[in-house]
């Protein structure tokens, strides 16, 4: 499973991310989590308000930092 | 562990914390509101005009308030604008003309949830979708200078009339500025790759079919995440205020009157731009201020200035918009915010 977060840098992102690799580590899922923070890329998967969670090549979460529940429910449904 | 999983999973469970929550919040504001004469001239027998006095005052009882303040208004403005997205802002301003669009952006852009960080893939997106450079940069523009926050703060401080010269200035800046800035045709200012980016097939509406606990955690997260970002500048503005507010003469400003009457706001704004903070660290100082005998207008201009310009923001958008086209943007947004000073301060004398 291939799992990338979405977005330039700021505070949020680096909370997804944090978010993501716990709910990665919860389910103790065989993912790599990448770092896309290039803006023609972000803005090719359709999104326009960051940070955003990509698995494996479809955006599930836009614009907000989810719970890591949530993270988890989604990675699960994937 | 986030906030929202501590909440209780029924739904009147979520109610009533809410509820409770809001209930904490007045309670909290109400004791705030004597607690420091109490302890201040009660139990530490201060004398209640002594500059100590009003100086450790002014900062006890607004750093609880601003705090407060800050809490309750990011929280409700951040579930309210939950229910519009960037993406729906995007798609009401698709092959809007110029004029009328720089109008609806303006106006979208104080109502649309926006932080800087979305400001380059909103450009982009925006472009993509062939709204013009002008609106789009109206919607940019609109964004910080009729900050939400901002908005919600001078309201609870300074009442209606001073909020709405505020949210005025800023749209009627936000429309004229962009459109003047798409007449001067700077699509030539803007880095090529922007219109050779390809939209992803389809827009991912990011606050869609949210549910309401999910909106609620949005908010007390963006509550977490401002709070723990600005306190400095919190601590800091509200320092100085307090500092200004028991030691700087009464008649600081008006005695000045002559001299600061003419340049008051140029200075104003020419260190209001470097000068990089956020509206709540700014608004505790711009309550002293005012309080000493400094012109609203002034005072406006200056967290305008800001507010709306910061280096971090000017750096983020030298990624999409070339030199020329920032050193534009800011004559314009810089010039627009002097002459909304001197408006007011005349219109307000």
């Amino acid at each position: 499973m291939i799992v990338k977060v979405l977005g330039p840098g700021c505070r949020n992102c680096v909370n997804l991310e944090r978010v993501t690799r716990d709910a990665i580590g919860q389910l103790e899922l065989d993912a790599t989590v990448e770092k896309v923070t290039d803006f023609p890329t972000i803005v090719g998967y359709g999104v326009m308000s960051t940070p955003a969670l990509v698995v494996d090549e479809r955006v599930v979460v836009s614009g907000r930092v989810p719970t890591t529940a949530e993270v988890r429910d989604l990675l699960a449904a994937a | 562990m986030s906030v929202v999983e501590r909440l209780p999973v029924s739904a009147s469970g979520r109610w009533l914390t809410l509820a409770g929550a809001a209930g904490a919040w007045a309670a909290a504001y109400w004791v705030d509101g004597w607690l420091w004469d109490v302890v201040f001239y009660d139990l530490l027998g201060m004398a209640p005009d002594g500059r100590l006095t009003e100086t450790l005052h002014f900062f006890f009882y607004d750093i609880i308030k601003i705090a407060l303040l800050l809490t309750g208004i990011i929280f409700v403005i951040t579930v309210l604008r939950s229910y519009m997205s960037i993406e729906r802002t995007w798609a009401l301003l698709g092959g809007r003309r110029e004029g009328a669009g720089n109008v609806m952006a303006a106006g979208l852009g104080v109502v649309t949830p926006f932080c800087s960080c979305s400001a380059v893939p909103a450009f982009i997106g925006f472009v993509a979708a062939g709204v013009p450079i002008g609106v789009t940069l109206s919607f940019l523009m609109a964004s910080p200078l009729v900050d939400a926050v901002a908005v919600g703060l001078l309201l609870s401080l300074f009442g209606v009339k001073i909020t709405a010269i505020y949210v005025g200035a800023g749209l009627v800046i936000a429309v004229i500025g962009g459109w003047l800035l798409g007449r001067l045709g700077v699509e030539r200012w803007v880095e090529r790759f922007v219109f050779e980016t390809k939209l992803g097939w389809r827009t991912v509406e990011s606050t869609a079919g949210l549910s309401f606990s999910q909106r609620i955690q949005m908010g007390a997260e963006e509550v977490r995440t401002v709070i723990g970002k600005i306190w400095p500048y919190l601590l800091v503005g509200i320092g100085v205020g307090a500092v200004i507010h028991g030691w700087a003469p009464e008649d600081l400003f008006t005695r000045y009157a002559g001299s600061a009457g003419v340049f008051g706001v140029l200075v104003a704004v020419a260190i209001g731009i470097p000068l990089y903070s956020n509206v709540a660290g700014i608004l505790p100082l711009v309550v002293a201020l005012y309080d000493k005998g400094l012109p609203m207008g002034t005072l406006l201009a200056f967290m305008m200035a800001v507010v709306a310009l910061s280096l971090p923001e000017m750096i983020l958008l030298r990624r999409v918009l070339k030199p020329q086209l920032l050193g534009v943007y800011l004559a314009v947004v810089g010039t627009s915010i002097v002459g909304v000073g001197y408006l007011f301060n005349v219109l307000l004398a």
